[in-house]
């Protein structure tokens, strides 16, 4: 995989630490990301990576430590406030509006770039029309983009898992993220349906100049992907570097495959 | 055969964003309109205005309220006829103090004061849901009825709690006639109808549907849960409140604050289930439904009595009445929760390939 450019840093979290009660979820993790980077987030069951991405959106909030976001520190985030700054999300089990349709899914990606109210929808001829034309021709494009014109009109719990991923990563397309984070975009596909996953993830890296962090389990796609990794376990961060790096990183090889005491 | 949508292409997103895309669909709901305003008004007899038609639009508008927030939002509610009964008292204050304000004008400010309550009712569905919800809801039910009956302010000190409806009068012309009252009702139906349609397939409702399907995924795409809730819960009320106006002006013209129990709620929450939970037609079939099912029973009871000489226990119809809603609301919930809505839609999907096998 060539070297894509990288920019400068557009996330940088400092000294994160979470915990639920007594449980230490995560513990005094530093990690940054750099503008139209992949940044892969990796480690064992339980090592805390989606409460990482959590955290990154605003749906945990951490009791210590700093994110500084474009330059803007904070203490935490908030779920809006994100959406808001151009983070959006994928989530490791499905998280769609299951009784609506395909389009409708990804039209809810939108709603933050929408002004219309709910008066003027309820009158409906003049703006909001005019509204929901114009970002139907962008939601268009998205599932062009996704190759799902067959199932725009589809109730999305009528869809086989994979295209379900699919329409969820469309729906964080739709807010024309600056940072997409991806709870583990593979998990239970086969191996086509993991290449086009892959594909899509370089084309919206390399066409829109968006910017990845994501959880994979699969160490292939991982390496071949990410240009850096960071490897969390027990809540901890215990490696961080090119995939290079991270495959002769003792300390992540004893994670993975155990250490004789 | 006739419903099929081929050769018909859609060159436009306005066009395929049309409210009914089929043709077909189209010419039947100009047919059913025209029939609704000009041929019904010039044949139907006072009876059928007065017991059938005018209860059945009133109760839809109500199934309509619910069902944006019960259907569309999530929220169950059990505090509809609580609503009404704001939207009835609240036009007949406005009517009786302030001087000479137009019909319109007191029943759309009627709707805003249930819009109000509901806003305040609605608060608890920031913090609980399902059931835990509905049985907060029922507060609303008690409180309303509560406050009605113990400010005597509100039924302008009436003795008996008793209000008697003003006349409708838009622009020096008296709806006083059923035939008057009934396209009155109908007018304001329609287009409380349309709006709630317009609402449904654009942001608004994509938001409340958001949030009944994924609340936590719709917060992280930017919804604010506590907006969106509120709004449907406004919404519902408003259109409950405007729905117990028509109650108290266009069906009954005297009303009592007992007369919006907790029957009715539950009444119009079987009108959703059975009709269909998030269709803006199946509050229509829902409510055709329950209304007609009790003349219907009537009906019959009073041909097997009168023809065929059975003997019958006196109020039989009521009894079998709520036997037979029991039986379907059952039937409904485990068969199809979607409702005759669904019904309908899946006879469509047949009758496009009609009389064809595939």
């Amino acid at each position: 995989m060539a070297q894509r450019q990288s920019g400068d840093v557009i996330l940088d979290l400092q000294k994160i630490s979470l915990h639920f009660g007594g449980v230490k979820a995560l513990t005094d993790i530093s990690f940054d990301v750099r503008e139209h980077e992949i940044r892969a987030i990796i480690g064992p069951n339980g090592a805390g990576k989606s409460s990482m991405l959590n955290v990154i959106n605003g749906v945990y909030h951490p009791q210590e430590g700093t994110i500084v976001f474009r330059g803007k520190p904070r203490h935490e985030m908030d779920t809006y406030q994100a959406a808001k700054a151009g983070i959006a999300r994928t989530f490791q089990n499905i998280a769609l509006f299951k009784g609506m349709s395909v389009l409708d899914n990804i039209m809810t990606g939108r709603n933050l770039k929408i002004r219309s109210n709910f008066l003027l929808d309820a009158i409906y001829w003049g703006p909001a029309q005019r509204e929901e034309i114009e970002h139907r021709r962008k939601v268009e494009e998205i599932i062009d983009f996704l190759e799902i014109q067959h199932i725009r009109k589809t109730p999305v719990g009528r869809l086989p898992y994979g295209f379900q991923k699919r329409v969820e990563l469309g729906r964080a397309l739709a807010a024309e993220p600056s940072i997409l984070l991806l709870d583990e975009p593979m998990a239970g596909m086969n191996v086509e349906e993991k290449q086009d996953m892959c594909r899509f993830i370089l084309d919206v890296n390399d066409q829109f100049g968006t910017t990845i962090v994501l959880i994979e389990h699969d160490m292939g796609v991982v390496m071949d992907i990410s240009d850096r990794v960071v490897v969390l376990d027990y809540g901890k961060k215990i490696g961080d570097g090119t995939p290079d790096e991270i495959r002769n990183n003792q300390d992540v090889i004893n994670a993975y495959l155990g250490v004789a005491h | 055969m006739f419903y099929r949508e081929a050769g018909q292409f859609k060159a436009t997103y306005a066009e395929d964003n049309q409210i009914f895309p089929i043709r077909q669909d189209r010419i039947g709901i100009t047919l059913i309109l025209l029939l609704a305003f000009l041929v019904i008004p010039l044949s139907a007899s006072p009876y059928i205005f007065s017991a059938i038609l005018i209860p059945f639009l009133i109760f839809s508008l109500a199934a309509l309220g619910l069902n944006i927030l019960t259907g569309y939002a999530g929220q169950l509610s059990l505090g509809t006829a609580a609503f009404m009964a704001v939207g009835a008292f609240a036009s007949y204050n406005f009517m009786l103090r302030l001087e000479g304000i137009p019909v319109l004008l007191a029943f759309a400010l009627s709707g805003c004061c249930a819009a109000a309550v509901g806003i305040v009712f609605g608060l608890p569905s920031l913090r609980i849901r399902g059931f835990y919800l509905a049985a907060s809801t029922l507060a609303t039910q008690f409180f309303i009825v509560w406050c009605l009956t113990k400010i005597g302010w509100f039924t302008n000190y009436s003795s008996s709690g008793v209000i008697t409806a003003q006349q409708i009068v838009i622009f020096g012309y008296a709806f006083d006639t059923p035939a008057a009252k009934y396209l009155f009702v109908l007018s304001v139906v329609s287009i409380m109808a349309l709006l709630a349609k317009n609402m449904v397939r654009s942001n608004t409702g994509r938001s409340w549907m958001a949030i009944r399907d994924m609340d936590m995924a719709a917060e992280v795409i930017g919804f604010r849960p506590m907006r969106t809730k509120l709004l449907a819960f406004a919404v519902s009320s408003f259109y409950c409140g405007v729905a117990g106006a028509l109650y108290a002006y266009a069906y009954l013209g005297t009303v009592e604050p007992e007369g919006f129990s907790l029957e009715m709620s539950f009444r119009i929450l079987f009108m959703v289930i059975i009709g269909g939970i998030g269709s803006i037609l199946g509050s229509f079939l829902g409510s055709a439904f329950i209304v007609l099912l009790p003349t219907l029973l009537n009906v019959l009871f009073h041909f097997l009595e009168t023809e065929l000489h059975v003997e019958l226990p006196s109020g039989i119809s009521s009894s079998v009445e709520l036997m037979v809603f029991g039986a379907l609301i059952i039937f409904f919930l485990i068969v199809e929760p979607h409702g005759l809505a669904r019904l309908w839609q899946i006879g469509k999907e047949k009758l496009r390939l009609w009389p064809f096998p595939h």
